[in-house]
């Protein structure tokens, strides 16, 4: 018969320095592990640790573990119990690298390696490389973001307790459906400001953590928002206003733009910028105190959506001057793709002008047009001041202000 | 009969991972430029039949299965041979347990009682601890009824289902002891199929070991001892095998040993479940 004696033990007799842990009453069922591992960690591979404990399954299952760990326990030990360290816990970390460092982003590129880790976390190697394809500091990061995040923490809003639901409103049929009509197109505007962000999230290498933060808070904004416009079109009447065909066809535009930074420089920069003036216009000329509120609400978020846009669209074109040239072909391209369509519903444009008129009379309406002129004067403005930081000649800015969507957004 | 180039091996499925690791490990040898294939087989008596007959190169084997290579190839004028073996097949030991709160000191004291065990082909839950009440003097079947749970026959206790049915028959009350793998009484304890503190082991068997990479003399034998050589140079460290040896359960492979086995053999001649030739005899065997 083959000899069944246990092969000789090839490491050193326990002295009387040998490393050793007693594990009391402790069970390898009930969490010994923990201090066996304790005690292995610091030791070189190929050392002996006695091991005492009260357990009385302990002899049977230290074998088990330490099979299954990659150790090993000396069967030449004269009833003590030795466990000798094997190596398989070092090789398993062998390749391990850190996920850049826990303290800032990387100013480079993100490796596909770290994936969903935390930032500054001991990569073990061999895992899924997934494909966040925006993970170039240049192309995502802005500076602002962080400090961002915290102010949309800090400004989040609860719609069932900020705005006054239940303020008298005592409207004409005609400024009431005005209302309606532009809460329409506000929702729409709202789900296309959702959507973009929202695709863009799950590209961000998480590395960008500030950056996945704030474009995940700028979508909860925008359902919020959406919510918001529904509930004000929907709190006399369910008979929503109309979608023209121009405006989504503006929108889908926005969404169809595959380029992070081309996207936030037409949506948030251009689009959301010019919806600043629009929303302060809703504040200023709402004819009722719930319109006055959540266009109050609104655009204090936009206000941090249009930051990190023209933040980080700066950064970009600091870090490579030549996307001035992207961006204004991007303008223009949309410009041409929305030529032949109508831009601006009428019906929308007419509703802004009941709305800022308040009343259904001749001189209240000659006073919502010329204020519906003057927002559209505070937009230009506005798009033209942007551009100006972005390093665009007083012309240049002025020609590509002209060329945004009429349909604001 | 496999061709000239490519080194088949056999393994037995039980279990889907058994793909996952044989299509990942064939990956690596190609990769190694070495020209590998696998094939399953739903029991390992025919994967044995096969290896001796020359339709494959390799078998990845139980002990059992081990056991019935040895004579078979034998009887057919070749000799089986151990080429390599995980880290964690050394040394296994096999332990018989009550509950606590019974009376049983030892093995002897199970005269009369009702031992679960796991399925008829399990070397590690049925044929290598039933010697330990040989050992105590008791002749199982006689001197105590045994129940076994036939779960995944064919397999030789690669599922665990029979002895996991050995065990909660155990803690149900069902039987008085129960006989396991020290892994599995450790699994069992840690998964509260056996509720922590409610078993105590009365019975441990010596070490054994259990599975191996079997060829046979009558091989291609640079293809094998290159096939030996790639499975040992596999390294923990390396993330591309990392995986599929965890899946395997194992760290290391290390040389192939025989010195394991003789228990089984014991219990494989005293329970008639082979003859010589390597013919299976067991009565109650069905795979």
């Amino acid at each position: 018969m083959p000899d069944m004696s246990p092969p000789p033990s090839t490491a050193p007799d326990p002295g009387a320095g040998a490393a050793t842990v007693d594990l009391g009453a402790l069970g390898l069922d009930g969490g010994a592990h923990l201090l066996l591992d304790h005690a292995l960690a610091p030791l070189p591979p190929g050392t002996r640790l006695v091991v005492k404990g009260r357990d009385p399954a302990l002899a049977v299952h230290l074998r088990v573990w330490a099979r299954a760990r990659g150790h090993r326990v000396d069967p030449s030990s004269d009833g003590k119990l030795v466990v000798v360290r094997g190596s398989a816990n070092d090789d398993r970390w062998r390749d391990a690298a850190r996920a850049g460092d826990a303290r800032a982003a990387t100013a480079t590129r993100a490796d596909a390696r770290w994936g969903l880790a935390a930032r500054g976390a001991l990569i073990e190697s061999g895992g899924p490389a997934p494909r966040f394809d925006l993970d170039d500091h240049d192309v995502v990061w802005a500076d602002i973001a962080p400090q961002l995040y915290a102010q949309a923490l800090a400004g989040q809003w609860d719609p069932a307790t900020s705005i006054p639901w239940d303020a008298a409103t005592d409207l004409s049929p005609e400024v009431e459906a005005a209302v309606v009509q532009v809460m329409t197109y506000l929702i729409e505007n709202e789900q296309a400001a959702l959507t973009v962000p929202a695709r863009f999230l799950g590209r961000v290498h998480p590395h960008f953590r500030e950056i996945v933060q704030l474009l995940a808070v700028q979508v909860a904004d925008e359902a919020r928002h959406v919510e918001v416009f529904t509930r004000r079109a929907r709190l006399h009447g369910d008979t929503l206003g109309v979608s023209g065909a121009g405006g989504r066809a503006s929108l889908q535009s926005l969404l169809d733009e595959p380029d992070f930074t081309l996207a936030l420089f037409l949506l948030s920069v251009l689009g959301e910028g010019s919806f600043l003036n629009l929303l302060a216009f809703l504040e200023r000329h709402a004819p009722d105190p719930v319109t006055a509120a959540i266009a109050h609400l609104v655009l204090q978020d936009e206000a941090r959506h249009v930051a990190y846009g023209l933040a980080h669209v700066e950064l970009a074109v600091r870090a490579d001057p030549s996307l001035r040239a992207s961006l204004q072909m991007a303008i223009e391209r949309r410009h041409d793709a929305l030529r032949d369509t109508a831009g601006l519903n009428q019906a929308v444009h007419d509703a802004l002008t009941v709305l800022a008129a308040g009343a259904w009379e001749p001189d209240a309406i000659a006073a919502g047009v010329t204020r519906v002129r003057t927002l559209e004067a505070e937009m230009d403005e506005g798009r033209r001041r942007r551009l100006a930081r972005l390093g665009y000649s007083t012309d240049d800015a002025a020609a590509l202000s002209a060329l945004h969507t009429r349909n604001f957004m | 009969m496999a061709d000239d180039t490519t080194l088949v091996m056999g393994a037995v499925a039980y279990d889907p991972k058994v793909v996952t690791i044989w299509d990942g490990f064939r990956r690596w040898f190609a990769d190694q430029d070495f020209d590998f294939d696998y094939v399953l087989y739903s029991n390992y008596e025919r994967q044995v039949e096969d290896l001796v007959a020359g339709r494959i190169h390799a078998a990845w084997n139980s002990p059992l299965a081990w056991v019935r290579s040895v004579r078979l190839a034998a009887a057919s004028g070749t000799e089986a041979r151990a080429l390599t073996m995980r880290d964690t097949d050394c040394d296994l030991t096999s332990v018989i347990v009550v509950r606590a709160d019974t009376p049983y000191q030892s093995v002897a004291d199970l005269r009369g009682a009702t031992i679960a065990t796991g399925a008829v082909d399990s070397p590690q839950a049925t044929l290598i601890p039933l010697l330990l009440l040989e050992d105590a003097g008791l002749d199982p079947g006689a001197d105590a009824t045994i129940r076994r749970y036939d779960v995944g026959v064919g397999l030789h206790g690669d599922h665990v289902g029979g002895e996991r049915e050995a065990a909660r028959a155990l803690t149900n009350g069902d039987v008085e002891a129960a006989c396991m793998i020290d892994a599995n009484h450790l699994q069992f304890t840690n998964e509260v199929t056996l509720p922590a503190g409610a078993t105590r082991i009365i019975g441990q068997t010596p070490p054994y070991d259990h599975c191996n990479m079997t060829v046979t003399t009558a091989g291609p034998t640079d293809a094998l001892a290159r096939f030996g050589d790639l499975l040992r140079a596999m390294d923990y460290g390396d993330a591309a095998v990392r995986p599929l040896l965890d899946l395997e359960g194992l760290r290391q492979w290390v040389p192939g040993r025989t010195i394991g086995y003789a228990q089984l053999e014991r219990a494989v001649d005293e329970t008639a479940f082979y003859d010589d030739a390597g013919h299976v005899t067991a009565a109650e065997y069905r795979p």
